[in-house]
């Protein structure tokens, strides 16, 4: 019996791994092809086995892990921060149209304005360090937490919200127990925009203002002409935004009962 | 059976503001009921019989008028009132027990008790075995037990239902009914069942009431003699037949 099971889960994880797997080894195929039917020089574009070998190189020396592990906890700070502040914010935005009309403008223009932008104020006003750059991170990474939470707590059927009156529930009831898992599937759907947001602020105060993290290695890469180190660079990027996605998937299945 | 009434309300009458003016949705409403009874309300559509359920049940303030519940009047939802919604009225994320127990866990009670009531009203409905079952695995007909069970959770002395199976098939509806029946004359709670189905209503009720089109009122008041348990037999009694005729006549008489 217990085998059996087993022996399901792991058909069922190779059904999903399998195709990712294949996705992955046709576009490292058909990238070394590009490369090679091109003639691109490595400076231009390197192919994927150069890519690989500097990272290796990369991490041999020790260097890898720092930097993505630098870029990691910006992240994770970046977005805890704006996730929180997003969802704070949300409840009196969906619920009162006064303190909406008052501070929707301004959240609008903050969104507006580039992050590009707004970065160099940060790190003149927070200084070179984490904080600046995960406050960059964080400050992209709201908004469309925000939105989704809104929306979430907007849409709740009034039949429900008629349903927990009658059941003369408090204002926090009424909020744990119907408005935040209802609200939760849409939340999800600004979480994932938000996390990968929340890599890009990152990288973005990274450029700006860093020795560590992987836009430090970008920037190096470009400044020395290192292409492969700039591709690597990027793949690392992606494997966060993936990792962070893929986990936050995780947690939706876990919690969303839809 | 006590002439007690448990519940009263005495000329209500509801005005709906609208962009195009003002819709008057009841007009001086009358009416009581008495412990244990069950009286169903029938009207044709748009006559009010919701808005009145809600105003009935402290959701809906009227715009004027009084609701009496016992001797104290009623100033917004109460506990000793549960309510049947027409549908959808489950929490999707919510297992039927857990949808059960959810007046329960409002009203603080301990965990394992709201567990057990709600385990023991899930088996008085018939749905043992299904506790665990999302809202979307239950057809429409269970998910209305489930509403009813949760209804009565916190153990309310009034029930009123808002056409509870009006979306419901025949058959299915047929046996919840049964169902209501059974549980009613078990718990002898007193009942108000709003339905737009006047055969429906002289096989369940005592008293029926008959409600005009808009702006809604009570235009007849309509004793069912018939003694219980009422069978499927009734179809064949011409008294039964006449009943029917005769809450027919009057929801006619209403101008509809």
């Amino acid at each position: 019996m217990i085998g059996k099971v087993t022996g399901w889960r792991i058909r069922v994880r190779s059904a999903v791994w399998l195709p990712r797997a294949g996705a992955a080894l046709l576009f490292v195929l058909i990238w070394s092809l590009v490369v090679r039917l091109g003639d691109y020089p490595p400076f231009i574009l390197p192919g994927p086995e150069r890519v690989a070998a500097r990272l290796w190189t990369l991490a041999v020396e020790g260097a890898l892990w720092r930097h993505w592990w630098a870029t990691a906890i910006e992240v994770g700070l970046g977005l805890s921060l704006g996730v929180t502040v997003g969802l704070i914010l949300a409840y009196p935005l969906a619920h009162w149209r006064l303190f909406e009309r008052m501070v929707a403008p301004y959240l609008v223009a903050s969104q507006a304005v580039p992050i590009v932008a707004v970065a160099p104020l940060l790190i003149i006003w927070f200084g070179p360090g984490l904080l600046a750059r995960a406050l960059v991170s964080a400050l992209i990474a709201f908004f469309p937490v925000l939105i989704a939470a809104i929306a979430g707590f907007r849409q709740v059927p009034p039949e429900w919200r008629e349903l927990f009156r009658s059941l003369r529930a408090t204002r926090w009831q009424t909020f744990w127990k119907l408005e935040w898992p209802a609200a939760l599937p849409v939340i999800f759907g600004g979480l994932k925009i938000g996390a990968t947001l929340s890599v890009i602020g990152a990288f973005v105060g990274e450029l700006i203002s860093a020795d560590r993290g992987i836009g430090f290695l970008i920037k190096q890469g470009q400044g020395l002409y290192d292409t492969s180190l700039v591709f690597g660079g990027i793949l690392l990027l992606a494997s966060q935004a993936l990792l962070l996605y893929g986990g936050i998937s995780a947690l939706e299945r876990r919690w969303v009962r839809l | 059976m006590t002439d007690r009434p448990v519940l009263s309300a005495s000329r209500i009458t509801h005005i709906y503001p609208t962009p195009r003016g003002e819709i008057q949705a009841l007009r001086e409403v009358s009416l009581t009921l008495r412990r244990g009874e069950f009286v169903c309300l029938v009207g044709p559509s748009g006559c009010g019989k919701t808005t009145l359920l809600r105003i009935l049940s402290g959701l809906l303030p009227p715009t004027r008028g009084e609701i009496w519940l016992g001797d104290q009047p009623l100033r917004g939802p109460d506990q000793r009132i549960g309510i049947v919604f027409q549908k959808d009225s489950l929490l999707p994320w919510r297992t039927a027990i857990e949808n059960v127990r959810l007046p329960l866990e409002l009203g603080g009670w301990p965990g394992p008790e709201a567990t057990q009531r709600a385990q023991a009203l899930l088996e008085q409905v018939g749905l043992q075995g299904f506790e665990h079952a999302y809202p979307r695995e239950l057809s429409g007909g269970m998910q209305q037990r489930v509403a009813l069970a949760r209804a009565l959770a916190a153990d309310p002395e009034i029930l009123l239902l808002d056409e509870p199976f009006a979306t419901l098939d025949a058959i299915t509806r047929e046996r919840l009914n049964e169902v209501l029946v059974e549980l009613w004359e078990r718990q002898r709670k007193t009942v108000l069942m709003v339905t737009h189905d006047v055969h429906e209503a002289a096989w369940l009720a005592d008293r029926v009431l008959v409600m005009s089109p808009r702006p809604g009122t009570i235009v007849a008041e309509i004793q069912i003699p018939f003694p219980r348990p009422r069978g499927a037999d009734r179809w064949s009694h011409p008294a039964f037949l006449q009943t029917v005729w005769a809450i027919r006549q009057a929801l006619g008489n209403g101008g509809g």
